[in-house]
């Protein structure tokens, strides 16, 4: 960057405890899956991580069966006392592996280590603390007297937050007295097998967690096993739709939370410059792949040229690179497939018209890395104002009245998340009501909290997770 | 348009801002129509920028960087002819043992002892800065605020740190404060023009966006944080408002105004988060002493040692840098 050049700061690797080989995790133990085993790699250098032990559908069978013994044998007879310490023990432990953790999310996501050290691994640690307060109390979280549990969780999870996700999917299954299987995504499986072996550490009882990772035909015979409660899924609408489509009908417990097209809506009355970082961290936050990030930017047309010649400047201070690197601000797109369809909805913003804006910033040659871009003059009709992108893209709209704001925010197939940007309390009052969305910020955006809780509208599925309303989708009530 | 020639346009300020300081409803209305600040997006934003990692090559850059920026001050009741000598020995060799340690930018002193300063620095290039206008109350009557610049220029300063007239700004006042900036400006003649908001007392960064305005449209060369004489001082996020408003400026004119933190940057540390602000909020051109300086009288003796640490691989203790 010019004459003040900062010096690198990168985590060690060796922080990580890599090892060569990974294993699924059923009824306690670490087993050889039957599936053919994975090469995870460093989306930051393209180097194979681990090799990884995969489930075959057998081995969920088996798992199943697990989780229905230590449901029906265990968990679901302890008192909730005694399942918030199991809880609070998992929650200490992860904060003491919390560096470990970091970087091995890091090495193996992509994501910048500052993002994970101090946001993923926090907020999952938090998580449990916080469920494992509700674990005594459900006769209090206002379902009636002693809530029942559904028995085995299916669970799968998506690659963007891997352990993020699997801490909102284990930790208020296990609070309310379920047993859970999980299947991580098929290119970061990694922390949830350290936390398998947090789970050991923890003495928790064998079976109420376990671990298969695989690809999505492991999801599909998970969700579809026979001896399934609850299935709770985060990830792509498409494959949401096919799971709703898979198991209607049967008694299965549901929740979905898929895309988004969030809607970042800025007023001419608005602090412009932590607007512009709001904007900031709601598009290159975690390199955009957050299904609630704010990859629509509504600003009214008064302040148009304003916003945007500030949030190019700013765009162009953000640091890609080296993810371990505590300088770093976006590091890499997770995946080959990822950065190909990225690049295939940019492609589609400049036939269609769009301006396209691309950071000046220097790209490293190998990994798969994607410069922060950021398109004026999109007109609602264009694909990058309507589909989900999935990555450092901000799509810049332009409106002229409160009305017309709501108008446009709300014309989206999806609804899981929007900013409000305005000085006027009564304006964002107004907004966060005719807003047709899960979560609705104002003056911020991308805060979360365990005890605050988040799910969508539409297209991003439905069902809430966190706060006293996220405990239901995990009770039989 | 047809043009005008009001004795507004005969100031300095450029066109595109002259109505707003036609009147005092116009610029009420210009100071509260800029964009309201955000406290916990500034305070967040100035935390993560204080985490960039500046270390080797990168520190002994900022280190000398932060030296050559700073205004050595001594600003006591108790000043006399041989501490000002002393302070002025110090900005011309910070470190004798280390010739190739840069100058500091200026002393900053009373007055009454600016003469003394030019003096002791004649021929060094480095400047003499001068606390004016009934520092740091600043409650005193114009005539003497006048006076009192017009006789610290007069003794050989080459710049002028005035405080503003925080009570008439809190009344809401603008248009004196505005006119007495002004004026001050026309008393410096040649001499440069650092405006102290004294943001301890103006409490909200609203009113620091709308004083360092204020301060810009009627001519300061510099905006400045404080006097060292009210708590708190300098701060991260209070100064992030301001390198905002210096770019925003230079955005709308093509002009380059300089910042000036003063009091409670005691550290190598706290100096270099500045260095990164200046970095990232305004941009690299204000990585300079004459867009940049830092008010100070103890940090320099710790960006030495720091100097020392970095050049020699161990630290030396504070006996090993002078203390004047």
């Amino acid at each position: 960057m010019g004459i003040f050049e900062y010096a690198p700061a990168p985590e060690s690797r060796d922080l990580a405890n890599l090892k060569s080989h990974y294993r699924p995790f059923v009824n306690g133990e670490f087993v050889d899956g039957s599936g053919e085993p994975l090469k995870t790699i460093n989306p930051a250098t393209e180097e194979v991580l681990a090799e990884v032990g995969t489930a075959s559908v057998s081995d969920v069978d088996t798992a199943v069966k697990a989780a229905r013994k230590a449901y029906n044998n265990v968990w679901s007879k302890m008192p909730g006392s005694e399942r918030a310490k199991y809880l609070f023990r998992i929650a200490r432990l992860i904060q003491e592996r919390s560096r470990e953790l970091a970087v091995l999310e890091s090495l193996d996501n992509g994501k910048p280590i500052k993002e994970s050290r101090d946001s993923d691994v926090p907020t999952a640690a938090a998580h449990f603390f916080y469920h494992a307060g509700w674990a005594d109390k459900l006769d209090y979280a206002g379902y009636g007297p002693n809530p029942k549990p559904l028995g085995v969780a299916g669970q799968v999870i998506p690659w963007n937050f891997p352990l993020l996700m699997l801490a909102w999917k284990i930790a208020p299954a296990l609070a309310t007295g379920n047993t859970v299987v999980l299947k991580p995504a098929e290119t970061t499986p990694l922390t949830a097998l350290v936390f398998a072996e947090i789970c050991q550490q923890a003495e928790l009882p064998p079976g109420v967690v376990n671990i298969l990772p695989g690809a999505g035909d492991i999801g599909a015979a998970l969700v579809g096993h026979g001896d399934v409660n609850k299935v709770a899924f985060t990830g792509s609408t498409e494959v949401g739709k096919a799971i709703q489509r898979q198991i209607a009908g049967t008694a299965k417990k549901l929740t979905l939370e898929l895309g988004g097209k969030a809607a970042n809506v800025v007023f001419d009355d608005a602090p412009l410059d932590q607007a512009v970082e709001g904007i900031v961290n709601g598009i290159f936050f975690n390199q955009g792949h957050v299904c609630c990030a704010g990859s629509r930017l509504l600003v009214q047309e008064s302040v148009a040229e304003e916003v945007l010649e500030k949030l190019r400047y700013r765009v162009s201070t953000l640091r890609l690179g080296d993810p371990l690197d505590k300088n770093t601000d976006i590091g890499a797109i997770n995946s080959a497939e990822q950065l190909a369809k990225i690049k295939g909805l940019v492609e589609s913003g400049d036939a269609e018209g769009a301006q396209r804006w691309t950071s000046p910033c220097p790209v490293p040659e190998r990994g798969f890395f994607f410069a922060p871009t950021v398109f004026s003059d999109v007109q609602q009709s264009m694909r990058i104002a309507r589909e989900e992108i999935f990555g450092p893209v901000l799509s810049v709209l332009t409106f002229r009245t409160p009305d017309e704001a709501v108008t446009k925010a709300n014309n989206t197939p999806y609804g899981l998340s929007a900013g409000i940007w305005t000085e006027k309390g009564s304006r964002i009052l107004w907004m966060a009501n005719q807003l047709r969305a899960g979560v609705v910020w104002a003056n911020t955006f991308n805060r979360f909290d365990p005890a605050a809780p988040f799910g969508g509208y539409q297209e991003s599925g439905f069902g809430r997770e966190g706060g006293r309303t996220g405990l239901e989708a995990y009770l039989d009530v | 348009m047809t043009a005008t020639t009001s004795s507004s346009a005969a100031t300095a300020t450029p066109s595109p801002l002259a109505d707003a300081t036609r009147d005092e409803a116009s610029l009420r209305r210009f100071l509260h129509g800029l964009p309201g600040v955000d406290q916990v997006g500034v305070e967040q934003r100035a935390a993560g920028l204080g985490t960039r990692s500046i270390k080797k090559a990168a520190k002994l850059w900022a280190i000398d960087t932060a030296i050559s920026m700073v205004d050595l001050t001594t600003l006591e009741g108790a000043d006399t002819q041989g501490k000002v000598r002393a302070l002025a020995a110090k900005a011309k060799r910070p470190d004798p043992e280390r010739p190739d340690t840069p100058q500091v930018a200026a002393v900053c002193v009373y007055p009454d002892m600016v003469e003394t300063a030019v003096e002791a620095l004649r021929g060094t290039g480095i400047h003499v800065a001068s606390v004016a206008t009934g520092f740091p109350a600043g409650r005193t009557s114009r005539e003497i605020k006048l006076a009192d610049t017009k006789i610290a220029v007069d003794a050989g300063a080459a710049e002028i740190d005035m405080v503003i007239d925080r009570g008439a700004f809190l009344e809401g006042r603008y248009l004196e404060v505005f006119e007495e900036i002004q004026a001050i400006k026309a008393a410096c003649g040649s001499a440069h023009l650092k405006v102290i908001l004294e943001t301890g007392e103006l409490a909200t960064y609203d009113n620091v966006r709308r004083a360092s305005w204020l301060a810009l449209l009627a001519g300061g060369d510099f905006i400045k944080t404080s006097t060292g004489k009210v708590s708190p001082a300098a701060t991260l996020p209070v100064t992030h408002v301001m390198l905002q408003a210096v770019r925003d400026w230079f955005v709308q004119t093509g002009e380059l105004r300089g910042v000036k933190p003063a009091g409670g940057i005691r550290t190598t540390k706290d100096a270099i988060k500045y260095l990164v602000a200046v970095h990232e909020v305004a941009g690299e051109q204000w990585l300079n002493p004459d867009l940049f300086r830092f008010g100070a009288s103890s940090l320099l003796n710790d960006l030495l040692l720091q100097r020392r640490t970095q050049a020699d691989g161990h630290y030396s203790g504070p006996d090993y840098v002078t203390v004047d």
